[in-house]
């Protein structure tokens, strides 16, 4: 008998296909959306991206972070730093950003992962409320009031056929795609599976030999440091920034709204949840607190309900899976190298079939 | 330079006891359920707004005289919610406990600012707010801040006795150790964590009325809050309400020193304190004994 480990699924496959097809569209948006649009589809693409990172970190490392704003903060004014005072490109200076992000990461780590669950999340939030703080009182990024990045240092963002806006557009494209293709091929490798063990059980996982400190603190350092970037790319889009705006905690609310609502410890579920996030806020935001109020009502009611939000509602429904990181055996044929999978009738064998994802 | 020192630690440890209050309903839930309660700070500050409510309504004019509506209606409110939402998230799991309590700070927070507006608000004391004596060494001490320290210590006192010398508590401190054990020799665990939540809604409505008169608030102050409990229990140690009223007190007078070098050190010198804390000694300073 002949046991074939399959991954994807036949859903997966015309999904990569569709995926594929919308971001060729989409690389060429510059070309063919307003400035309008495509402003919003920077943001739609920056929050989609911390979406997606937080949720590596909660979802799947089991370490909620309160404090997400604390790194966008960081990142943000690490590009202030090294456009404005050392006078650097912005481009470089957003790549110094992420690379500041992840040395201040790993003492950061360090320091928090000597708590656990709950406890461990308020401690976040102290480290970005100690960044705040620490922050108002820089004068020479503006203290408390903020500075701004002068048109003039900007400039220099510019490619042939490519506006300054189609620059952050691409940038902030890149960054969701890469955060989604990263997260994807981390779930697949031998860390992802060890990762979705620590989670689901830290204690047997342990015991199986599976570091799951090193593992909480590499998935740690690699989410804030990608979360500093981003938050660099926020504010270069910007032109301003300062202490309360830059370490708000409603960063957080809305990743964090953003990734319960769509589906927590699943990739797709930041994707939807972006979705309806941009949906909601396109009708609601007049509402003023109308609209926090709603949405965290939503957030609060999916937790209750479905915990594995609208898409794992979804998919556990249907047995739909867009980005299929779990293993499965399928009894198959010597002669056919890709058996047919997926579908209703073949006898299956999941490996583990209370795994969620 | 001493006596600023001397004056900086004894309105650090005035303030103390109300940060110890906060933490002690912050760990006396986690104590009992495992839960941390995100909303915490923010409940605080709702209970402040309820006291406003009623002094308006009710023309009351001290904000202490409107506690006797505002403690039993918190009492309802913390066992209601316990009941009808906590209860379902209770568990094993670590995320869900934390993301509802947290999607119930930003409700509270949007809720206050819709209803109330962005306004700081203020509690008035009364005479005790502006009287104060003078201690040989000239540190003035005011009797507000001095109530407020009794009112703290006795609100601890009564939980710490609830939790020893009453059948309740023993339910409490046997949930605690186990709560399935617990649950197979009677306890109704559901209904007990309940009244616990209760229970800890008191001691936020106490804690309200003072933090409402000691200084301003608005309706996101609660995120404060709930820091300051927070970092009061990390300091103190888990397990131990008198190590977390230590804890508060710890955290008030780094604050209050912070705040003699340069008013925005003040807060920052309580997390500076609380991160130093956690890299020297994760345990807390005055941790339970294993017993």
């Amino acid at each position: 008998m002949i046991v074939n480990v399959e991954r994807s699924t036949r859903t997966s496959r015309i999904s990569t296909a569709v995926f594929c097809v919308a971001i060729v569209v989409l690389v060429s948006a510059p070309a063919w959306a307003g400035r309008g649009q495509l402003s919003m589809l920077v943001e739609f693409f920056y929050y989609l991206a911390l979406a997606e990172l937080w949720n590596l970190l909660a979802g799947y490392a089991g370490v909620i972070s309160l404090g997400a704003q604390g790194f966008i903060g960081l990142g943000g004014y690490a590009l202030f730093f090294f456009t404005l005072n050392m006078g650097w490109h912005p481009l470089f200076a957003l790549i110094a950003a992420g690379v500041v992000g992840l040395v201040v990461a790993v003492p950061a780590a360090a320091v928090m992962l000597r708590l656990h669950g709950a406890y461990l999340a308020i401690a976040t939030w102290v480290l970005a409320e100690v960044a705040r703080l620490g922050f108002s009182e820089m004068t020479s990024l503006g203290a408390g009031s903020g500075i701004s990045l002068g048109v003039a240092s900007v400039r220099h963002v510019e490619l042939p056929f490519v506006s300054r806006d189609g620059i952050f557009f691409l940038l902030a494209l890149l960054f969701a795609i890469l955060t989604v293709a990263l997260s994807y091929l981390l779930l697949c490798s031998k860390y992802g599976l060890a990762l979705k063990s620590v989670r689901d059980n830290e204690t047997s996982a342990r015991s199986s030999g599976v570091n799951s400190y090193g593992l909480k603190l590499g998935v740690f350092v690699a989410s804030s440091a990608g979360m500093a970037l981003i938050g660099a790319l926020i504010y270069l889009t910007k032109l301003r920034i300062s202490p309360a705006a830059a370490f708000d905690a409603n960063w957080t609310s809305n990743i964090i709204f953003i990734v319960i609502i769509g589906g927590i410890g699943t990739l797709e579920g930041p994707i939807i949840g972006t979705i309806v996030f941009f949906v909601l806020r396109q009708y609601l935001s007049d509402l003023g607190s109308w609209y926090l109020i709603i949405l965290g009502g939503l957030a609060v009611v999916v937790m209750l309900k479905m915990p594995r939000g609208l898409w794992g509602a979804f998919s556990h429904r249907f047995d739909v899976r867009l980005f299929p990181t779990r293993r499965r055996l399928v009894l198959g044929n010597p002669d056919k190298v890709r058996p047919p999978s997926g579908d209703a009738g073949k006898t299956e064998l999941a490996v583990n079939p209370g795994d969620p994802s | 330079m001493l006596n600023t020192i001397l004056d900086a630690v004894i309105q650090g440890i005035l303030l103390g006891g109300l940060y110890g209050l906060y933490a002690a309903g912050l760990s006396l839930v986690f104590g009992i359920m495992r839960l941390v309660n995100i909303a915490h700070g923010d409940f605080i500050v709702l209970a402040a707004f309820f006291v406003i409510a009623f002094q308006k309504f009710l023309s009351i004019g001290s904000p202490f005289t409107a506690l006797l509506v505002v403690v039993p209606l918190m009492f309802i409110f913390g066992y209601v919610l316990q009941r009808f939402v906590l209860n379902q998230v209770v568990g094993d799991d670590i995320l869900r406990p934390v993301l509802v309590t947290f999607g119930l700070s930003v409700i509270t927070q949007n809720g206050l600012l819709q209803a109330f507006s962005a306004d700081s608000r203020k509690l008035n004391g009364g005479i005790i707010e502006v009287s104060s004596f003078t201690l040989p060494g000239g540190i003035i001490v005011g009797v507000f801040p001095l109530i407020m320290l009794g009112a703290c210590l006795a609100t601890i006192g009564a939980l710490q006795w609830m939790l020893f010398h009453t059948r309740m508590g023993v339910a409490f401190r046997a949930t605690s150790d186990d709560t399935m054990a617990a649950g197979l020799m009677g306890v109704n665990t559901r209904h007990l964590f309940s009244i616990a939540t209760g229970v800890v809604m008191v001691t936020v409505a106490i804690a309200s009325v003072f933090t409402g008169i000691r200084a301003t608030f608005y309706p996101t102050s609660g995120s404060d809050c709930l820091l300051f409990a927070f970092e009061a229990v990390i300091i103190g140690g888990l397990g131990s309400l008198w190590g977390t009223l230590l804890g508060g007190m710890i955290l008030a007078i780094s604050q209050s020193l912070g705040s003699r070098i340069s008013p925005a050190w003040q807060l920052q010198a309580g997390h500076l304190v609380f991160l130093i804390v956690l890299l020297m000694r994760p345990q807390g300073l005055f941790p339970r004994r294993l017993d």
